[in-house]
Protein backbone atom coordinates (compact mmCIF):
# COMPACT_ATOMS: atom_id res chain seq x y z
CA UNK A 1 0.00 0.00 0.00
CA UNK A 2 1.45 3.00 -1.22
CA UNK A 3 -0.21 6.82 -0.52
CA UNK A 4 0.46 9.98 -1.85
CA UNK A 5 -0.62 13.54 -0.62
CA UNK A 6 -3.24 15.64 -2.71
CA UNK A 7 -4.10 18.26 -0.41
CA UNK A 8 -2.57 19.42 2.76
CA UNK A 9 -3.25 22.18 4.99
CA UNK A 10 -2.42 25.06 3.75
CA UNK A 11 -3.87 24.39 -0.21
CA UNK A 12 -6.70 23.11 2.19
CA UNK A 13 -7.49 26.59 3.29
CA UNK A 14 -7.07 28.15 0.20
CA UNK A 15 -9.05 25.56 -1.23
CA UNK A 16 -12.24 26.58 1.55
CA UNK A 17 -12.21 29.47 1.06
CA UNK A 18 -12.34 29.39 -2.47
CA UNK A 19 -15.76 27.33 -2.25
CA UNK A 20 -16.87 29.71 0.15
CA UNK A 21 -16.03 32.97 -2.47
CA UNK A 22 -18.22 30.56 -4.92
CA UNK A 23 -20.90 29.89 -2.55
CA UNK A 24 -21.45 33.84 -2.09
CA UNK A 25 -21.51 34.49 -5.32
CA UNK A 26 -24.21 32.31 -5.98
CA UNK A 27 -26.07 32.84 -2.90
CA UNK A 28 -25.66 36.55 -1.99
CA UNK A 29 -26.45 36.98 1.81
CA UNK A 30 -27.82 33.36 2.16
CA UNK A 31 -31.21 34.64 3.40
CA UNK A 32 -33.14 31.55 1.94
CA UNK A 33 -30.04 29.26 1.89
CA UNK A 34 -28.83 26.41 4.44
CA UNK A 35 -26.13 23.97 3.90
CA UNK A 36 -26.56 20.92 4.82
CA UNK A 37 -23.61 18.31 5.63
CA UNK A 38 -23.49 14.62 5.27
CA UNK A 39 -22.69 12.71 8.34
CA UNK A 40 -19.76 11.69 9.52
CA UNK A 41 -17.23 13.73 7.48
CA UNK A 42 -19.44 16.25 5.16
CA UNK A 43 -20.08 17.41 8.86
CA UNK A 44 -16.66 18.20 9.73
CA UNK A 45 -16.08 19.78 5.93
CA UNK A 46 -19.53 21.62 6.46
CA UNK A 47 -18.09 23.47 10.04
CA UNK A 48 -15.27 25.00 8.35
CA UNK A 49 -17.31 26.20 5.47
CA UNK A 50 -19.74 27.68 7.79
CA UNK A 51 -17.29 29.55 9.99
CA UNK A 52 -15.45 30.89 7.29
CA UNK A 53 -18.67 32.02 5.41
CA UNK A 54 -19.78 33.19 8.86
CA UNK A 55 -17.15 35.78 9.01
CA UNK A 56 -17.35 37.14 5.84
CA UNK A 57 -20.83 37.91 5.97
CA UNK A 58 -21.10 38.80 9.48
CA UNK A 59 -24.22 36.60 10.32
CA UNK A 60 -25.23 33.31 10.85
CA UNK A 61 -25.65 30.39 8.89
CA UNK A 62 -28.28 28.00 8.77
CA UNK A 63 -26.37 24.58 9.82
CA UNK A 64 -27.56 21.01 9.60
CA UNK A 65 -26.38 17.51 9.52
CA UNK A 66 -27.66 14.60 7.63
CA UNK A 67 -27.91 10.87 7.97
CA UNK A 68 -28.37 8.60 5.53
CA UNK A 69 -27.70 5.61 6.52
CA UNK A 70 -31.03 4.55 6.67
CA UNK A 71 -31.79 5.43 3.26
CA UNK A 72 -28.58 4.09 1.95
CA UNK A 73 -29.23 1.33 -1.05
CA UNK A 74 -26.65 -1.07 -0.12
CA UNK A 75 -27.97 -2.45 3.47
CA UNK A 76 -27.81 -5.78 3.39
CA UNK A 77 -25.54 -5.93 0.58
CA UNK A 78 -22.54 -5.07 2.37
CA UNK A 79 -20.66 -7.13 4.60
CA UNK A 80 -21.51 -5.03 7.94
CA UNK A 81 -24.21 -2.01 8.63
CA UNK A 82 -23.11 1.14 8.98
CA UNK A 83 -23.57 2.86 12.26
CA UNK A 84 -26.09 5.88 12.40
CA UNK A 85 -25.10 9.00 13.28
CA UNK A 86 -27.18 12.24 14.49
CA UNK A 87 -29.66 14.00 11.37
CA UNK A 88 -30.17 17.86 12.83
CA UNK A 89 -32.10 19.90 10.36
CA UNK A 90 -32.87 22.78 12.94
CA UNK A 91 -34.38 24.62 10.17
CA UNK A 92 -37.55 24.60 7.51
CA UNK A 93 -36.41 23.11 4.54
CA UNK A 94 -39.60 24.09 2.68
CA UNK A 95 -38.53 26.42 -0.15
CA UNK A 96 -34.89 27.01 1.29
CA UNK A 97 -31.81 26.82 -1.35
CA UNK A 98 -29.74 23.79 0.10
CA UNK A 99 -26.66 22.94 -0.41
CA UNK A 100 -25.52 19.53 0.75
CA UNK A 101 -21.82 19.02 1.70
CA UNK A 102 -19.56 16.13 1.33
CA UNK A 103 -15.92 15.43 1.92
CA UNK A 104 -15.53 12.87 -1.51
CA UNK A 105 -18.28 12.33 -4.29
CA UNK A 106 -17.39 8.91 -6.11
CA UNK A 107 -20.55 6.47 -7.23
CA UNK A 108 -23.11 9.16 -6.13
CA UNK A 109 -25.04 7.01 -4.19
CA UNK A 110 -24.38 8.87 -0.79
CA UNK A 111 -25.98 11.91 -2.67
CA UNK A 112 -28.82 9.96 -3.66
CA UNK A 113 -29.86 8.73 -0.34
CA UNK A 114 -28.78 12.28 0.97
CA UNK A 115 -31.97 13.49 -1.37
CA UNK A 116 -33.87 10.83 -0.50
CA UNK A 117 -33.16 11.60 3.29
CA UNK A 118 -33.50 15.45 2.50
CA UNK A 119 -37.08 15.51 0.80
CA UNK A 120 -38.41 13.90 4.43
CA UNK A 121 -38.25 17.55 5.46
CA UNK A 122 -39.66 18.96 3.16
CA UNK A 123 -39.84 20.26 -0.56
CA UNK A 124 -36.61 22.62 -0.82
CA UNK A 125 -36.74 25.52 -3.70
CA UNK A 126 -33.38 23.80 -5.62
CA UNK A 127 -30.07 21.06 -3.92
CA UNK A 128 -26.86 22.12 -4.46
CA UNK A 129 -24.04 20.19 -3.92
CA UNK A 130 -20.58 20.83 -2.90
CA UNK A 131 -17.58 17.63 -2.45
CA UNK A 132 -14.37 18.77 -1.02
CA UNK A 133 -12.32 16.15 -3.06
CA UNK A 134 -14.73 14.89 -6.87
CA UNK A 135 -13.03 11.36 -8.19
CA UNK A 136 -14.08 11.63 -11.68
CA UNK A 137 -15.03 8.93 -13.71
CA UNK A 138 -16.51 6.48 -11.18
CA UNK A 139 -20.09 7.55 -10.78
CA UNK A 140 -22.66 5.32 -10.90
CA UNK A 141 -25.81 8.06 -11.16
CA UNK A 142 -26.56 10.70 -12.95
CA UNK A 143 -25.06 13.06 -10.30
CA UNK A 144 -22.32 16.26 -10.35
CA UNK A 145 -21.19 18.44 -8.08
CA UNK A 146 -21.55 22.52 -8.36
CA UNK A 147 -18.83 23.37 -5.99
CA UNK A 148 -15.48 20.85 -6.29
CA UNK A 149 -12.36 21.38 -3.98
CA UNK A 150 -10.02 19.22 -6.03
CA UNK A 151 -10.60 16.89 -8.61
CA UNK A 152 -9.19 13.72 -9.04
CA UNK A 153 -8.23 11.10 -11.46
CA UNK A 154 -7.85 7.94 -10.56
CA UNK A 155 -8.33 4.11 -10.58
CA UNK A 156 -10.97 1.61 -9.01
CA UNK A 157 -7.90 -0.03 -6.99
CA UNK A 158 -7.27 3.38 -5.73
CA UNK A 159 -8.97 5.19 -2.43
CA UNK A 160 -9.12 8.47 -1.49
CA UNK A 161 -8.86 9.47 2.15
CA UNK A 162 -9.63 12.31 4.28
CA UNK A 163 -7.67 12.72 7.16
CA UNK A 164 -9.02 16.31 9.18
CA UNK A 165 -7.59 17.45 12.54
CA UNK A 166 -11.31 17.34 14.09
CA UNK A 167 -11.49 13.66 14.26
CA UNK A 168 -7.82 12.75 14.88
CA UNK A 169 -6.05 15.91 16.18
CA UNK A 170 -3.52 15.27 13.42
CA UNK A 171 -2.63 17.54 10.47
CA UNK A 172 -5.13 18.13 7.86
CA UNK A 173 -4.57 15.89 5.12
CA UNK A 174 -5.84 14.10 1.90
CA UNK A 175 -4.05 11.07 0.14
CA UNK A 176 -4.89 9.12 -2.78
CA UNK A 177 -4.03 5.91 -1.81
CA UNK A 178 -2.88 2.65 -4.21
CA UNK A 179 -4.26 -0.37 -2.74
CA UNK A 180 -1.61 -2.99 -4.33
CA UNK A 181 -2.22 -6.03 -2.61
CA UNK A 182 -6.06 -6.55 -3.99
CA UNK A 183 -6.50 -6.16 -7.79
CA UNK B 1 -17.19 0.05 17.86
CA UNK B 2 -19.76 -2.79 17.44
CA UNK B 3 -22.04 -2.26 14.41
CA UNK B 4 -24.21 -5.25 14.17
CA UNK B 5 -25.68 -7.65 16.84
CA UNK B 6 -23.74 -10.87 18.10
CA UNK B 7 -27.39 -13.04 17.24
CA UNK B 8 -29.30 -13.95 14.31
CA UNK B 9 -32.89 -13.77 16.59
CA UNK B 10 -33.96 -11.75 19.21
CA UNK B 11 -35.73 -14.43 21.43
CA UNK B 12 -34.67 -13.17 25.14
CA UNK B 13 -32.41 -10.57 26.57
CA UNK B 14 -30.05 -13.68 28.32
CA UNK B 15 -28.88 -13.86 24.86
CA UNK B 16 -27.68 -10.57 24.36
CA UNK B 17 -24.49 -9.10 25.27
CA UNK B 18 -24.54 -5.36 26.83
CA UNK B 19 -22.83 -4.18 23.79
CA UNK B 20 -25.39 -5.65 22.28
CA UNK B 21 -28.28 -3.42 24.31
CA UNK B 22 -25.84 -0.61 23.87
CA UNK B 23 -26.14 -0.71 20.02
CA UNK B 24 -29.90 -1.14 19.87
CA UNK B 25 -30.01 1.62 22.47
CA UNK B 26 -27.66 3.79 20.31
CA UNK B 27 -29.83 2.84 16.89
CA UNK B 28 -33.19 3.43 18.65
CA UNK B 29 -32.22 7.16 19.50
CA UNK B 30 -32.02 8.16 15.48
CA UNK B 31 -34.77 6.15 15.16
CA UNK B 32 -36.53 8.14 17.30
CA UNK B 33 -35.57 11.04 15.51
CA UNK B 34 -37.15 9.78 12.64
CA UNK B 35 -40.44 9.26 14.18
CA UNK B 36 -40.32 13.34 15.28
CA UNK B 37 -40.34 14.62 11.55
CA UNK B 38 -42.83 15.19 9.29
CA UNK B 39 -42.26 12.23 7.10
CA UNK B 40 -42.03 9.54 9.75
CA UNK B 41 -40.70 6.62 7.35
CA UNK B 42 -37.25 5.53 6.21
CA UNK B 43 -37.26 2.77 3.10
CA UNK B 44 -34.30 0.32 4.84
CA UNK B 45 -36.36 -2.49 5.18
CA UNK B 46 -37.96 -2.30 1.45
CA UNK B 47 -37.11 -5.74 0.70
CA UNK B 48 -38.51 -7.34 3.54
CA UNK B 49 -41.69 -8.89 4.28
CA UNK B 50 -42.50 -9.96 7.95
CA UNK B 51 -44.94 -11.98 9.50
CA UNK B 52 -46.67 -11.08 12.94
CA UNK B 53 -47.76 -13.98 14.52
CA UNK B 54 -49.76 -13.83 17.45
CA UNK B 55 -51.00 -16.46 19.54
CA UNK B 56 -51.65 -14.24 22.62
CA UNK B 57 -54.09 -11.35 22.49
CA UNK B 58 -51.76 -7.90 22.21
CA UNK B 59 -52.66 -4.29 21.97
CA UNK B 60 -49.29 -2.49 22.29
CA UNK B 61 -47.12 -5.14 21.77
CA UNK B 62 -48.56 -6.09 18.30
CA UNK B 63 -49.64 -2.74 17.24
CA UNK B 64 -45.66 -1.19 18.19
CA UNK B 65 -44.31 -3.76 15.94
CA UNK B 66 -46.45 -2.85 13.13
CA UNK B 67 -46.15 0.39 13.22
CA UNK B 68 -42.40 0.05 13.62
CA UNK B 69 -42.07 -2.28 10.60
CA UNK B 70 -44.17 0.04 8.44
CA UNK B 71 -42.04 2.64 9.31
CA UNK B 72 -39.11 0.98 8.11
CA UNK B 73 -41.04 0.69 5.09
CA UNK B 74 -41.38 -3.07 5.59
CA UNK B 75 -44.23 -5.48 4.06
CA UNK B 76 -45.96 -6.50 6.96
CA UNK B 77 -48.54 -9.37 7.23
CA UNK B 78 -50.41 -10.29 10.42
CA UNK B 79 -51.99 -13.77 11.94
CA UNK B 80 -53.91 -13.76 15.28
CA UNK B 81 -54.21 -17.25 16.19
CA UNK B 82 -58.35 -16.66 16.89
CA UNK B 83 -59.16 -16.53 13.20
CA UNK B 84 -56.70 -18.85 11.72
CA UNK B 85 -56.47 -22.63 11.45
CA UNK B 86 -54.91 -23.35 14.49
CA UNK B 87 -58.22 -23.81 15.28
CA UNK B 88 -58.93 -26.73 13.16
CA UNK B 89 -55.50 -28.47 14.62
CA UNK B 90 -52.38 -27.37 12.85
CA UNK B 91 -49.30 -27.48 14.68
CA UNK B 92 -46.95 -24.41 15.26
CA UNK B 93 -44.36 -25.33 13.60
CA UNK B 94 -46.95 -26.12 10.54
CA UNK B 95 -48.30 -22.81 10.68
CA UNK B 96 -45.18 -20.88 10.66
CA UNK B 97 -43.54 -23.19 7.75
CA UNK B 98 -47.16 -22.37 5.87
CA UNK B 99 -46.42 -18.48 6.32
CA UNK B 100 -42.49 -18.36 5.35
CA UNK B 101 -43.39 -20.70 2.46
CA UNK B 102 -45.40 -17.40 1.25
CA UNK B 103 -41.58 -16.03 1.24
CA UNK B 104 -41.72 -14.19 4.30
CA UNK B 105 -38.04 -13.16 5.70
CA UNK B 106 -38.85 -12.68 9.53
CA UNK B 107 -41.17 -13.75 11.95
CA UNK B 108 -42.42 -11.71 15.15
CA UNK B 109 -43.92 -14.71 17.92
CA UNK B 110 -46.06 -14.54 20.89
CA UNK B 111 -47.04 -17.66 22.12
CA UNK B 112 -48.18 -18.79 24.99
CA UNK B 113 -45.61 -21.95 25.78
CA UNK B 114 -42.44 -21.12 26.92
CA UNK B 115 -39.62 -20.85 24.68
CA UNK B 116 -41.77 -21.53 21.88
CA UNK B 117 -39.50 -18.79 20.03
CA UNK B 118 -36.50 -20.52 20.70
CA UNK B 119 -38.58 -23.95 19.16
CA UNK B 120 -38.81 -21.58 16.14
CA UNK B 121 -35.72 -20.25 15.88
CA UNK B 122 -34.01 -23.98 15.94
CA UNK B 123 -36.40 -25.18 13.03
CA UNK B 124 -36.89 -22.83 10.77
CA UNK B 125 -35.48 -20.54 8.67
CA UNK B 126 -35.93 -17.10 9.20
CA UNK B 127 -35.21 -14.59 11.99
CA UNK B 128 -37.23 -15.00 15.04
CA UNK B 129 -38.41 -12.30 17.57
CA UNK B 130 -40.08 -13.31 20.87
CA UNK B 131 -42.95 -11.16 21.29
CA UNK B 132 -43.71 -12.78 24.61
CA UNK B 133 -43.37 -16.83 25.63
CA UNK B 134 -45.72 -17.90 28.08
CA UNK B 135 -44.22 -16.42 31.41
CA UNK B 136 -40.52 -16.82 29.88
CA UNK B 137 -39.29 -13.07 28.36
CA UNK B 138 -40.44 -10.36 26.63
CA UNK B 139 -36.99 -8.68 25.65
CA UNK B 140 -38.56 -5.85 23.66
CA UNK B 141 -40.44 -5.01 26.52
CA UNK B 142 -37.07 -4.98 28.54
CA UNK B 143 -35.65 -2.92 26.15
CA UNK B 144 -37.87 -0.12 25.96
CA UNK B 145 -38.21 0.03 29.72
CA UNK B 146 -34.24 0.44 29.92
CA UNK B 147 -34.21 2.42 26.93
CA UNK B 148 -37.36 4.64 28.87
CA UNK B 149 -35.01 4.72 32.30
CA UNK B 150 -31.91 5.76 30.05
CA UNK B 151 -33.51 8.58 28.72
CA UNK B 152 -35.74 9.74 31.86
CA UNK B 153 -32.40 9.65 34.37
CA UNK B 154 -29.55 9.80 31.85
CA UNK B 155 -28.26 6.03 32.54
CA UNK B 156 -29.01 2.98 33.48
CA UNK B 157 -26.35 2.26 35.61
CA UNK B 158 -25.86 2.19 39.42
CA UNK B 159 -30.07 3.14 39.60
CA UNK B 160 -32.30 1.33 41.69
CA UNK B 161 -35.22 -0.31 39.99
CA UNK B 162 -37.79 -2.18 41.68
CA UNK B 163 -40.32 -4.12 39.51
CA UNK B 164 -43.85 -4.45 41.87
CA UNK B 165 -46.15 -6.96 41.60
CA UNK B 166 -46.78 -10.58 40.07
CA UNK B 167 -43.61 -11.42 39.41
CA UNK B 168 -44.30 -14.96 39.31
CA UNK B 169 -46.25 -14.80 35.89
CA UNK B 170 -44.04 -12.08 34.45
CA UNK B 171 -42.38 -12.40 31.27
CA UNK B 172 -41.52 -8.57 31.84
CA UNK B 173 -40.09 -9.05 34.95
CA UNK B 174 -37.72 -11.67 34.12
CA UNK B 175 -36.41 -9.84 30.77
CA UNK B 176 -36.42 -6.48 32.80
CA UNK B 177 -34.27 -8.34 35.30
CA UNK B 178 -31.71 -9.24 32.77
CA UNK B 179 -31.50 -6.04 30.91
CA UNK B 180 -31.13 -4.06 34.35
CA UNK B 181 -28.30 -5.96 35.14
CA UNK B 182 -26.71 -6.40 32.25
CA UNK B 183 -26.41 -2.50 32.15
CA UNK B 184 -25.63 -2.28 35.62
CA UNK B 185 -28.17 -1.10 37.45
CA UNK B 186 -29.64 -2.61 41.12
CA UNK B 187 -32.86 -5.05 41.16
CA UNK B 188 -35.64 -4.93 43.41
CA UNK B 189 -39.04 -7.21 43.09
CA UNK B 190 -41.45 -6.78 45.86
CA UNK B 191 -45.13 -8.32 46.20
CA UNK B 192 -46.77 -10.83 48.03
CA UNK B 193 -44.95 -13.95 48.61
CA UNK B 194 -46.59 -16.47 46.71
CA UNK B 195 -46.27 -14.36 44.03
CA UNK B 196 -42.22 -14.37 44.64
CA UNK B 197 -40.84 -17.32 42.39
CA UNK B 198 -38.35 -19.44 45.08
CA UNK B 199 -35.61 -19.64 43.32
CA UNK B 200 -35.24 -15.61 42.21
CA UNK B 201 -32.72 -14.43 44.82
CA UNK B 202 -30.15 -16.51 43.08
CA UNK B 203 -30.35 -14.19 39.92
CA UNK B 204 -28.80 -11.47 42.37
CA UNK B 205 -32.16 -9.89 42.87
CA UNK B 206 -33.12 -8.65 46.31
CA UNK B 207 -36.35 -9.40 47.57
CA UNK B 208 -38.77 -6.76 49.88
CA UNK B 209 -42.10 -8.08 51.11
CA UNK B 210 -42.97 -4.36 52.14
CA UNK B 211 -44.53 -1.95 49.67
CA UNK B 212 -43.29 1.26 51.49
CA UNK B 213 -40.00 0.42 51.93
CA UNK B 214 -38.85 -0.94 48.70
CA UNK B 215 -40.53 2.53 47.13
CA UNK B 216 -38.19 3.93 50.09
CA UNK B 217 -34.97 2.01 48.18
CA UNK B 218 -35.91 2.48 44.29
CA UNK B 219 -35.38 5.20 41.91
CA UNK B 220 -37.66 3.51 39.75
CA UNK B 221 -40.89 1.52 40.31
CA UNK B 222 -41.57 -0.59 37.34
CA UNK B 223 -45.51 -1.52 38.38
CA UNK B 224 -47.07 -4.80 36.84
CA UNK B 225 -49.88 -5.96 36.43
CA UNK B 226 -51.86 -9.28 38.50
CA UNK B 227 -52.14 -11.67 35.64
CA UNK B 228 -55.77 -13.32 36.60
CA UNK B 229 -55.75 -15.18 33.27
CA UNK B 230 -52.07 -16.96 34.60
CA UNK B 231 -53.31 -17.93 37.95
CA UNK B 232 -54.85 -21.46 38.35
CA UNK B 233 -55.17 -21.19 42.18
CA UNK B 234 -55.59 -18.22 44.31
CA UNK B 235 -52.45 -16.62 45.42
CA UNK B 236 -53.97 -13.99 47.12
CA UNK B 237 -57.73 -13.54 48.94
CA UNK B 238 -58.92 -10.91 46.64
CA UNK B 239 -58.00 -7.96 44.49
CA UNK B 240 -59.47 -5.75 46.82
CA UNK B 241 -57.09 -6.98 49.84
CA UNK B 242 -54.17 -6.87 47.51
CA UNK B 243 -54.76 -3.07 46.47
CA UNK B 244 -54.96 -2.61 49.88
CA UNK B 245 -51.38 -3.73 50.66
CA UNK B 246 -49.79 -3.90 47.50
CA UNK B 247 -51.69 -0.91 45.45
CA UNK B 248 -49.27 2.24 44.51
CA UNK B 249 -51.67 5.55 45.59
CA UNK B 250 -51.03 9.23 45.53
CA UNK B 251 -50.74 9.63 49.31
CA UNK B 252 -48.13 6.70 49.74
CA UNK B 253 -46.13 8.42 46.86
CA UNK B 254 -46.70 11.99 48.78
CA UNK B 255 -45.23 10.48 52.00
CA UNK B 256 -41.83 9.41 50.48
CA UNK B 257 -40.70 12.99 50.05
CA UNK B 258 -38.52 11.97 46.80
CA UNK B 259 -38.22 11.82 43.35
CA UNK B 260 -39.73 8.74 41.85
CA UNK B 261 -40.12 7.36 38.28
CA UNK B 262 -43.59 5.30 37.83
CA UNK B 263 -43.11 2.69 35.11
CA UNK B 264 -45.80 0.37 33.65
CA UNK B 265 -46.23 -1.86 30.59
CA UNK B 266 -49.52 -1.93 30.21
CA UNK B 267 -52.46 -2.79 30.41
CA UNK B 268 -53.23 -1.11 33.55
CA UNK B 269 -55.86 -1.83 36.10
CA UNK B 270 -56.62 1.54 37.41
CA UNK B 271 -57.16 1.04 40.94
CA UNK B 272 -55.53 -2.58 41.07
CA UNK B 273 -52.13 -2.15 41.27
CA UNK B 274 -51.76 2.09 40.73
CA UNK B 275 -54.30 4.20 41.32
CA UNK B 276 -54.96 6.99 38.75
CA UNK B 277 -54.01 9.76 40.10
CA UNK B 278 -50.55 7.81 40.14
CA UNK B 279 -50.97 6.84 36.32
CA UNK B 280 -51.80 9.91 35.12
CA UNK B 281 -49.02 12.11 37.54
CA UNK B 282 -46.07 13.50 36.02
CA UNK B 283 -43.67 10.90 38.12
CA UNK B 284 -45.46 8.23 35.34
CA UNK B 285 -43.50 7.62 32.23
CA UNK B 286 -46.02 5.05 30.71
CA UNK B 287 -46.75 7.02 27.61
CA UNK B 288 -42.97 7.54 27.12
CA UNK B 289 -42.53 4.31 27.29
CA UNK B 290 -45.37 3.51 24.61
CA UNK B 291 -43.73 6.01 22.37
CA UNK B 292 -40.15 4.21 22.74
CA UNK B 293 -41.44 1.09 22.24
CA UNK B 294 -41.63 1.64 18.20
CA UNK B 295 -38.03 3.20 18.41
CA UNK B 296 -36.60 0.59 19.76
CA UNK B 297 -38.49 -2.13 17.63
CA UNK B 298 -37.16 -0.21 14.54
CA UNK B 299 -33.87 -0.83 15.77
CA UNK B 300 -34.40 -4.37 16.61
CA UNK B 301 -35.93 -4.78 13.46
CA UNK B 302 -33.21 -3.04 11.43
CA UNK B 303 -30.06 -4.40 13.14
CA UNK B 304 -31.50 -8.26 12.83
CA UNK B 305 -32.31 -7.36 8.91
CA UNK B 306 -28.68 -6.44 8.57
CA UNK B 307 -27.61 -9.54 9.84
CA UNK B 308 -29.30 -11.57 6.61
CA UNK B 309 -27.87 -10.17 3.76
CA UNK B 310 -24.57 -12.53 5.44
Amino acid sequence: MSKRSILDNELLQITLDRLCQQLIENHDQFEESVILAIQPRGVIVGERIKSILEKSLKKKVAFGHLDVTFHRDDFRRKEAPLKANATIVPFIIEDKRVILVDDVLYTGRTVRAALDAMIAFGRPKDVELLALVDRKFGRDLPIEAQYVGKEVICLETEHVQVDLHEENKGEDKIWLVTNNDKK
Amino acid sequence: MQSQLSVKHLLGIKELKKEDIQLIFETADQFKLVLNRPIKKVPSLRDITIANVFFENSTRTRLSFELAEKRLSADVVNFSSSSSSVKKGETLLDTVNNILAMKVDMVVLRHSSVGAAHFLARNVNANIINAGDGTHEHPTQALLDAFSIREKLGEVAGKKVCIFGDILHSRVALSNIFALQKLGAEVMVCGPNTLIPKYLGELGVKIEYDLKKALQWCDVANVLRIQLERQTIKYFPSLREYSLYYGINKELLDSLNKEIVIMHPGPINRGVELSSDVADSHHSIILDQVENGVAVRMAVLYLLAGKQGQ
